[in-house]
């Protein structure tokens, strides 16, 4: 056999693509004069070392671990959907608009009812690409592209006319009504007795984002949907053979894709921000391709890179507060890390490959 | 005579709009002819707009500026071409990383060099492309009808606009009239065939994922230092890269296409700049919005094959493999 161990192949070459990331982010900060060192201290202090660090990076961890899920599911059945980012900002805009035109009593049902019309929202902006691809064959990296463009536009004709409250200069709805506004961390750990600190946006959605997490795992690996979307993900024509049909596929890992990336809108429109503004996604859905490319599309690894890439906006933030290091430097990290961990994955996984197998051969020659 | 004068500057600047997506949709097309998807013409556009106008500044000499543009776009398009030829890996992912990479890295840059919120200072006259007077423009200038098209229309563009203009016949003769041209799409259709008369696949990949460098650093430099552009500001390409991968489709991956493409793309532009000249001439109001969108929105009509269908060289996006 001429496989990799799965140890390897989940934490040895990740750690090594996330290690290659880390040291050419390291050039790139050194190269502008600031030591690097210094900055991974700061970055870490400012997002791990206190409860107000953790409660941003945990609110930003949120974001990615839904937009990471839908990239994942996706990646499941062999389709790019790059649209999560388009995807998401629907999703905002169906959590507003219940928000805003349904008298809610208490939060909880409010939650309930922003996670389910959020989800609609992004399947809904989803479900066009895909079943452009699943019937007209058009090549839904393209098409969900475009979509996030047209999300944008969109978004930005409904902010500033139709939902823009009267008398008010700034694109963005109004505020949503208290009844909606969600618990946030400080208060749910009160409960328990851990004290967290007030003033974060961390709020009771990270929870929800735990539970599809879970949800999808048992989808995925344990359903007879999740194995036809993975058999279908290994070969079209096999998964063809054994009666599955494409179409069906390619629409419902969509729509649960688009679902999921809408999801995140009850974390930063609903928890964080509590109105519908421009930009409110703030890439997080691309993000979620690298927190899937890390995670190898598994939802535990979904949550540790969602943590990983929510340290690094929460620390970025850091830097560009305390630093001369402006806030760009995370997406170039960002970039670097999507690059190693996948474009260039077969430039870290080769020599490790053949080290392994030199290895094998000596061991039994020795023996 | 009163409808020319108002289509006049709304065409002029058409033109203009439709130069760097004009130049970033060729560069595209050897990459995508060649089998290469590249989703990292906005990073590479962006690169090279920041490093132009830097260099640009810096030594005072346009030129050396457009060199160095050129050089940063090549550079990423080193990337890819090692990243999705050589290592074999997902191009689309490596666009993904050398879009954000480029959009990272040229504020970073331009912060740590001049400390002004993530741009360049603004250019002066010797370090930017200003425009040229075609031969005869001025004399011909009241010459009724011919006059003005030739003097505001044809003449008075920067040169990289002109070079862009070539540009087009000159992939077309590239592409369908040389044995290079021949070669480059039949790797892109059937890799294996190419490799089995003898020619090398990688190499013809990297030349086509070289050109798109050098046409993405000039479609760059066009944004940031051709007159009226003054510099580099963050995000400046603004998403043209996309537009310019929509133009491509549109134009089903040829080059004559492509420049129609590129001019609808850069009319609708033109137009969403003057919002109040489009009420003049059409009598109505048109959605800003909607102007932002229909690029996209025409680009997936085409895509689903409900006007005409677009489709792509067969072994784009994969990498090849020798021993199968």
């Amino acid at each position: 056999m001429n496989r990799l161990p799965r140890w390897i192949d989940l934490i040895i070459i990740p750690a090594i693509s996330l290690l290659l990331a880390m040291l050419f982010s390291g050039l790139a900060i050194w190269s502008i004069g600031e030591d690097p060192f210094n900055a991974f201290k700061i970055m870490i202090d400012g997002s791990l070392r206190s409860t107000y660090g953790w409660g941003y990076t945990l609110y930003y961890a949120t974001n990615f671990i839904f937009t990471g899920l839908a990239v994942s599911i996706a990646f499941h059945a062999r389709l790019f959907n790059i649209g999560g980012e388009g995807q998401a900002v629907l999703g905002g805009l169906g959590v507003a608009l219940i928000c805003l035109y349904i008298p809610w009593p208490h939060w909880t049902l409010a939650l309930v009812g922003a996670s389910i019309c959020g989800a609609l929202f992004g399947a809904a902006w989803a479900a066009i690409p895909a079943f452009l691809q699943a019937k007209r064959g058009s090549h839904i990296v393209i098409t969900t592209i475009m979509f996030n463009f047209i999300a944008a536009a969109l978004l930005n004709f409904l902010l500033i006319g139709l939902l823009k409250p009267a008398k008010v200069m700034e694109p963005a709805t109004a505020k949503f009504p208290e009844a909606t506004n969600l618990p946030n961390l400080h208060e749910v750990l009160g409960l328990f007795g851990i004290p967290f600190s007030k003033a974060t946006p961390a709020n009771i959605s990270l929870f929800v984002a735990i539970a599809a997490c879970i949800v999808i795992w048992v989808l995925i690996w344990h359903t007879r949907l999740g194995y036809a979307i993975r058999s279908f993900g290994q070969s079209e024509s096999a998964a063809k053979y054994a009666g599955i049909s494409s179409t069906k596929i390619i629409m419902i890992t969509m729509l649960i894709s688009g679902a999921l990336a809408g999801m995140m809108a009850i974390n930063n429109v609903m928890g964080e921000a509590e109105r519908l503004v421009l930009n409110a996604a703030e890439g997080a859905g691309f993000i979620g391709i690298a927190v899937a490319l890390m995670g190898r599309s598994h939802p535990f690894g979904v949550f540790l890179a969602a943590l990983l890439f929510g340290f690094l906006y929460q620390g970025g933030a850091e830097l560009a507060f305390s630093t001369s290091i402006p806030r760009e430097m995370v997406v170039v990290i960002q970039s670097l890390v999507i690059l190693f961990t996948g474009a260039l994955d077969g430039m870290v996984r080769a020599p490790i490959e053949r080290l392994y197998l030199a290895m094998q051969k000596q061991k039994t020659v020795a023996e | 005579m009163e409808l020319l004068t108002l289509l006049l500057p709304i065409l002029d600047s058409t033109v203009r709009s439709a130069t760097p997506l004009l130049l970033a949709c060729l560069a595209g097309l050897y990459s995508e002819r060649a089998g290469i998807f590249d989703i990292g013409l906005e990073g590479k556009m962006l690169a090279s707009a920041f490093m132009s106008a830097a260099i640009a500044y810096t030594t005072g000499n346009v030129w050396v500026g457009l060199l160095a543009g050129i050089g940063a776009s090549l550079a990423l398009s080193a990337v890819h071409g090692l990243a999705s030829i050589t290592y074999r890996g997902n191009q689309l992912i490596s666009g993904v990383a050398i879009n954000f990479f480029a959009a990272g890295m040229a504020v970073v840059a331009a912060q740590s060099w001049f400390g002004q919120g993530g741009q360049t200072p603004r250019l002066t006259d010797e370090s930017r492309f200003s425009p040229i007077t075609l031969p005869f423009a001025e004399t011909l200038q009241d010459t009724p009808i011919i006059g003005p098209i030739y003097y505001e229309l044809i003449s008075g563009h920067t040169l990289l606009v002109y070079v862009a203009m070539l540009a087009v016949p000159l992939t077309w003769f590239v592409l369908y009239r040389t044995r290079f041209g021949l070669r480059l799409r039949a790797v892109g259709e059937n890799p294996s065939a190419v490799d089995t008369a003898g020619v090398s696949v990688i190499g013809l990949r990297f030349a086509a994922v070289a050109i798109c460098g050098v046409l993405c650093g000039i479609a760059g430099a066009q944004l940031a230092t051709a007159e009226p552009a003054a510099g580099f500001v963050k995000d400046m390409t603004a998403g043209r890269g996309f537009i310019a991968l929509a133009a491509l489709i549109f134009a089903k991956w040829r080059p004559w296409y492509a420049l129609f493409a590129c001019l609808l793309f850069g009319f609708l532009q033109a137009i969403a700049l003057r919002p109040d000249q489009i009420e003049l001439v059409l009598g109505f109001k048109v959605q800003l919005q909607l102007l932002d969108a229909l690029p996209y929105i025409l680009t997936v009509v085409i895509l689903a094959g409900f006007v005409g269908k677009a489709i792509p060289p067969r072994a784009g996006g994969e990498p090849y493999v020798k021993e199968r």
